[in-house]
């Protein structure tokens, strides 16, 4: 399978991200070299294999849920680029003008 | 090649102190001017000097009254990806420059709780991404050996500090080979857990299936020493395994002549002649040693690259998803409304390597496309851990390069992320299967860059690993 340009496009949008139109033109070349190798996976007949999403069988049980101290106001919005005494502060959601 | 430290292990650097013969506060600035005079390597990205020396001395008190731990004085570095509490911890990424975490890291407060002291944070590759530490926001680091080459990634810094004695030890993350191959192209020991060994608490999530954290040392006593104190369950770790953790360190020698399998489909054209005589040289002195060494297929192999840049990238899309610039971490200063926002902060905050991985990822996993990338990857995941379970029906251990190559050059193959990623084709296989995984130096090309050996065993099995390698280490003249 090979992606154009516009799919590249569409699908960096879908992760929030935005290139140039210099770098989507690099971008799709390396996707493409890289998808093809991909298809290598096609040679192998996988009808009747199970998918395998996670390596190891061991499980841990689930532990007793108590209510135990969790992070502060003050410490969730340390790292906050903008905030006020209480809330992160981001660009306005409703009312777009 | 080590000048220093002088000390061979944790276990002398312990008795040294024990009998005055060597002042902790002195050794530890001693690992300060040198971290100064190697500047130019990039291999910190902080450095916690003055608390490095406090904790020096009051270790140092503690080893006089008999309370220290067991890591008492070991002067440990410890890769960016893994967060101590109010210490910077960037990920190797401006979007996370200046972020303070909230709590330390599982691996990281167990060593310190056995009063190891952290001497600062390594440089590494953007979130763990990459094979040659080219991809960090802060720069590249540079190969102790020979400066003109990577020293490998994603753990380069912790490697490159490790060879150039800037610290005892460090602790690095291995998702497709990250502490094996940097430890492989810098001539220091390097291991890879079992998949959940130890808890990820307090690491930046890259790709949660397959995200192990593991020591790098340049001896490998210290190696099972840290591994020992790092591994066991978490009840901040729901995926860390609840196995009881043997004491790795207390005996590292074995009679015990293993079976030791090759795999024929490692040894194909790509791989560097002195690296396949070195294996040679390897498989002839075990069989004189009354090893069984025997052949065995994993025909999947030369899949593993294809599923595994699949599966990594999709999971990464996911887990890179909470970089926002919301509630931590950089935020763009143009402005425009919260999705402007959003895409602004991604852009300019993220790196090349990233962004392309987040893309592919996304791709991979969109509509249309997730039968034929992801759930076919998922299937051939399968097929190679199932590879491995049968060799590990006939073999105790698979004997490997780690890589194809010595280290190669810096900005070789920075343009060209396919040839990047096929970089990792001897060791994605562990992580695609979960199995533990260790690289040791033994030897050198006729470039005088180090060749790094690699073994493999079953899931939970890191002692073998440790005492067979161990028996090579001590017995095998490379």
């Amino acid at each position: 399978m090979s992606v154009t340009i516009e799919q590249v496009k569409y699908t960096a949008a879908l992760a929030r991200l935005q290139f140039s139109d210099e770098e989507l033109v690099k971008l799709s070349e390396d996707l493409n070299q890289i998808l093809k190798y991909m298809d290598k996976m096609n040679e192998i007949d996988t009808s009747d294999v199970e998918p395998l999403s996670y390596p190891v069988d061991v499980r841990k049980p689930l532990r007793e849920d108590e209510v135990l101290p969790g992070v502060t106001r003050e410490e969730a919005l340390r790292n906050a680029p903008e905030h006020d005494e209480k809330f992160f502060k981001v660009p306005k959601v409703i009312n777009q003008s | 090649m080590n000048p220093f430290p002088h000390y061979s292990s944790h276990k002398e650097k312990l008795k040294l102190l024990s009998s005055g013969s060597l002042n902790l506060e002195e050794n530890v600035r001693q690992f300060i001017g040198r971290i100064e005079q190697n500047i130019h390597l990039n291999c910190y990205l902080q450095v916690y000097k003055e608390e490095a020396i406090a904790r020096a001395q009051e270790i140092s008190n503690k080893i006089t009254n008999g309370t220290g731990g067991k890591a008492a004085g070991m002067v440990v570095a410890i890769k960016d990806v893994l967060s101590i509490k109010d210490k910077v911890t960037s990920s190797g990424s401006k979007i996370l420059s200046g972020f303070l975490p909230l709590y330390t890291a599982t691996a990281v407060q167990r060593l310190i709780d056995e009063d190891a002291i952290i001497i600062g944070k390594t440089n590494c590759d953007e979130f763990a991404m990459g094979s040659s530490n080219e991809n960090s926001a802060f720069g590249k680091v540079l190969n102790p050996v020979d400066e003109s080459c990577v020293p490998g990634g994603s753990s380069g810094g912790s490697a490159a500090a490790v060879t150039a004695g800037l610290c005892d030890a460090a602790l690095g993350t291995d998702t497709g080979g990250s502490i094996r191959q940097p430890a492989a192209f810098c001539g220091i020991f390097g291991l890879k857990p079992t998949y959940s060994r130890v808890s990820r608490y307090g690491l930046t999530a890259f790709a949660s299936s397959f995200d192990t954290i593991g020591p790098m040392t340049n001896n490998l006593y210290d190696l099972a020493l840290i591994l020992e104190l790092i591994a066991g369950t978490d009840e901040r770790d729901a995926s860390s395994a609840p196995l009881p953790v043997p004491r790795y360190s207390v005996n590292l020698t074995s009679e015990e002549k293993l079976t030791i399998a090759i795999p024929r489909e490692y040894f194909t054209a790509g791989l560097q002649s002195e690296i396949r005589d070195k294996v040679e040289e390897l498989k002839s002195f075990l069989s004189v040693q009354g090893y069984d060494v025997i052949d065995v297929d994993l025909p999947m192999t030369e899949y593993a690259i294809a599923a595994y840049y699949v599966l990594i990238t999709a999971e990464a899309s996911s887990n890179l998803a909470r970089y926002d610039g919301a509630r931590y971490g950089f935020r763009t200063a143009t402005s425009g409304n919260i999705s402007d926002m959003y895409t602004q902060s991604r852009t300019e905050g993220l790196g090349k390597e990233v962004k392309r991985r987040i893309v592919l990822g996304t791709y991979v996993l969109s509509s249309g496309y997730y039968d034929a990338y992801y759930a076919k990857a998922q299937k051939i995941r399968r097929l190679i851990k199932e590879d491995f379970d049968k060799a590990f029906q006939k073999a105790d251990i698979i004997l490997t390069p780690t890589t194809p190559t010595t280290a190669f050059k810096l900005g070789e193959k920075s343009d060209n992320p396919l040839e990047m990623y096929l970089s990792d084709i001897y060791t994605t296989g562990a992580n695609l299967a979960g199995i533990p995984g260790i690289s040791i130096p033994l030897g050198k090309d006729s470039r005088g860059l180090p060749i790094g050996i690699q073994f493999l065993t079953k899931q939970f099995n890191e002692e073998n690993l440790l005492k067979f390698s161990n028996f090579v280490v001590q017995n095998f003249k490379s």
